[in-house]
């Protein structure tokens, strides 16, 4: 391979909304319909537009009947907005008033969608993509545009954003993937993906021109694209990695209240937010095993104010009832950075000031979410994990800030609880000294103790002998911690992605 | 969830209902309302959490822009012929979390 090739081989990383692989034709398409019409008169436009939102009540429908399910679900907003008077109003009035149809059609969408796009709550919010949807579904009727171009099979879609409807209209029969420089995991569009199980990475950013083909790895969340024989080859190893791992994952799911050696297994999800809870799969779990908060970083300008996150924390809470709920205190830093709050120009992210030491060195951000947790522990049953504990002071000290705030909440009359406290054993130096942590439980973080175990970066494809989670000196670690946590009565849990 | 039953007030019949609803009144349980409001002759509004303004119980655009979150409480007012039915099919939907199977 010359280096020109090696140059032109480029992998983007994004955030994961639905997880799978796909390899194949890498196809761009434009994200909204463009091209200009000629405005007629008053009584013309009117006809026009009607013509327009009929037409699209008829395609929406007949795609609804189509996909059925929770695909029906989603467009019967949309066909609901269609039907919607006070929406549809004002769009008349304009048009009255000698506003072209397109122009009167767009400008009622933008001032609902800035108004979604404002909203505090993040579903709300993504429901901004529905309206696009919608948007530009009428507008193409009215302008004449053509549909979608035909999909080769397999193909990884690349676009800006991508409209629900857009991706009930592709086969998705044989495969592909899907690419969106922007977009969210908790959109409508993520959902359908994740209920048909196919792989979704979104907020890319910018992509280079002119690719061929794609590798698209939803547990990862990155994109190659013309990826040379190596990077091909590393690929399909994931991809039968990820495979196999969610074939025994399957297996386990559909046995319910599994007995082995006579002791109940417990099974416990991992979620980032309450929408995860939607998944069918929710129902079969005894409670939430890691739910992570960095998704409500980032979401917004600004970091998430203390509304916001008792909202998203007190709903999992309502969700699980008497089931417990593991919420984890933001674990940003290392490959997470979080503008406004991690620091920058560390020459090494990953041994820099991440997890627990960032929330200590900013009690700004760590003070919010505290007090956050300890209003919506009284909903159920919470414990709080900390990430990146290093010394027993760090857990000690967050253990006193926290108290500091229950106490100040309930001296304010704001019911509160201090909940149960656990660690991540991610770093050697804990899992070493595992008993000096008077912690409520351990939590083992394998692919970061990993890491750290055997000095290799886990994103480095070169090093993933070395850096095996099984590897003997992670075992030893992972067994030593377990041993301790049996003896000492405390709770063990291991996870791994 | 039930709160409290319908009262006549004059020519208004009103009614009010907790919603439980996972994550608030969001698209499909507006959608759902919407709809089942639409097949009432009656006018109807709703609002929500002693907001203000009453909103038009049948349009899906007004009824999100509630944005009534989990537990707040939903108040439905009807006018009209079918007044009384059309609280009381109302306050169920939202009683039952908006069944897939509605009235």
């Amino acid at each position: 391979m010359n280096m020109q090739a090696r140059i032109l081989q480029q992998v983007y990383r994004g955030r994961t909304a639905s997880i799978g692989f796909a390899r194949g034709p890498f196809v761009r398409i434009a994200a909204a319909p463009n091209g200009k019409r000629a405005a007629g008169a008053p009584d013309d436009e009117r006809r026009a537009i009607r013509a327009a939102l009929d037409f699209a009540g008829h395609q929406l429908s007949s795609l609804a009947s189509a996909v059925g399910g929770e695909g029906s679900q989603i467009l019967e907003f949309q066909l609901a907005l269609l039907e919607d008077d006070d929406f549809l109003d004002p769009v008349f009035a304009a048009m009255e008033a000698g506003t072209p149809a397109d122009a009167a059609w767009t400008s009622a969408f933008d001032e609902q969608i800035a108004e979604y796009n404002s909203a505090s709550d993040e579903y709300l919010r993504a429901r901004s993509s529905d309206l696009v949807d919608l948007r530009d579904r009428v507008l193409r009727a009215l302008r004449g545009a053509d549909e979608l171009p035909q999909l080769p099979s397999g193909a990884v879609l690349c676009a800006e954003d991508l409209p629900p409807s857009q991706f009930l209209e592709i086969d998705w029969s044989s495969g592909g993937g899907v690419a969106l420089l922007r977009g969210s995991p908790t959109s409508h569009v993520a959902l359908l993906a994740r209920a048909r199980g196919i792989p979704m990475v979104v907020q890319l950013g910018a992509l280079a021109d002119g690719a061929q083909t794609a590798l698209l790895d939803g547990e990862r969340a990155t994109l190659e694209i013309d990826p040379g024989v190596e990077q091909i080859e590393n690929f399909e190893k994931r991809r039968e990695r990820h495979r196999k791992s969610r074939a025994a994952a399957h297996a386990i799911l559909r046995r319910p209240a599994a007995l082995w050696g006579g002791e109940r297994v417990r099974l416990l999800i991992n979620i980032q937010s309450a929408e995860d809870l939607d998944h069918t799969d929710a129902q079969y779990a005894d409670g939430v095993g890691l739910m992570r908060t960095e998704f409500l970083l980032g979401q917004q300008a600004g970091l998430p104010d203390e509304e916001t996150q008792y909202q998203a924390y007190s709903a999992v809470l309502r969700w699980a009832d008497k089931r417990p709920v593991t919420i984890r205190t933001f674990d940003a830093g290392g490959d997470k950075p979080v503008p406004g709050f991690t620091e920058t120009g560390e020459a090494n992210p990953f041994l820099g000031v991440r997890g627990l030491r960032l929330c200590l060195a900013r009690l700004d951000v760590f003070t919010v979410q505290l007090r956050a947790l300890a209003r919506a522990a009284i909903h159920g049953n919470l414990k709080v994990m900390f990430p990146m504990v290093t010394s027993p002071d760090e857990l000690e000290t967050a253990r006193t800030i926290f108290k500091g705030v229950v106490d100040g909440l309930q001296a304010g009359r704001v019911a509160a609880a201090l909940p149960e406290l656990g660690i991540m054993v991610e770093v050697p130096a804990a899992a070493l000294t595992i008993e000096r942590f008077k912690a409520s439980f351990y939590s083992i973080g394998s692919n970061d103790l990993a890491q750290y175990v055997t000095a290799c970066d886990r994103s480095n494809g070169a090093l993933s002998k070395l850096s095996d989670p099984l590897q003997p000196a992670v075992l030893d670690l992972i067994s030593r911690t377990a041993q301790y946590g049996k003896r000492a009565g405390v709770n063990v849990s291991l996870w791994a992605r | 969830m039930l709160e409290t039953s319908s009262k006549a007030n004059g020519l208004n019949i009103t009614g009010s209902v907790r919603l439980v609803h996972e994550v608030g009144m969001h698209a499909r349980p507006a959608v759902k309302l919407t709809k089942l409001a639409k097949k009432f002759k009656a006018h109807i509004s709703i609002r929500a959490s002693d907001a203000a303004e009453w909103t038009n119980a049948k349009s899906v655009a007004k009824v999100m822009a509630l944005r009534a979150a989990r537990d707040s409480i939903i108040e439905i007012k009807a006018t009209g012929e079918d007044a009384e039915a059309a609280v009381a099919a109302l306050v169920n939907l939202v009683a039952a979390d908006f069944p897939d199977s509605g009235p």
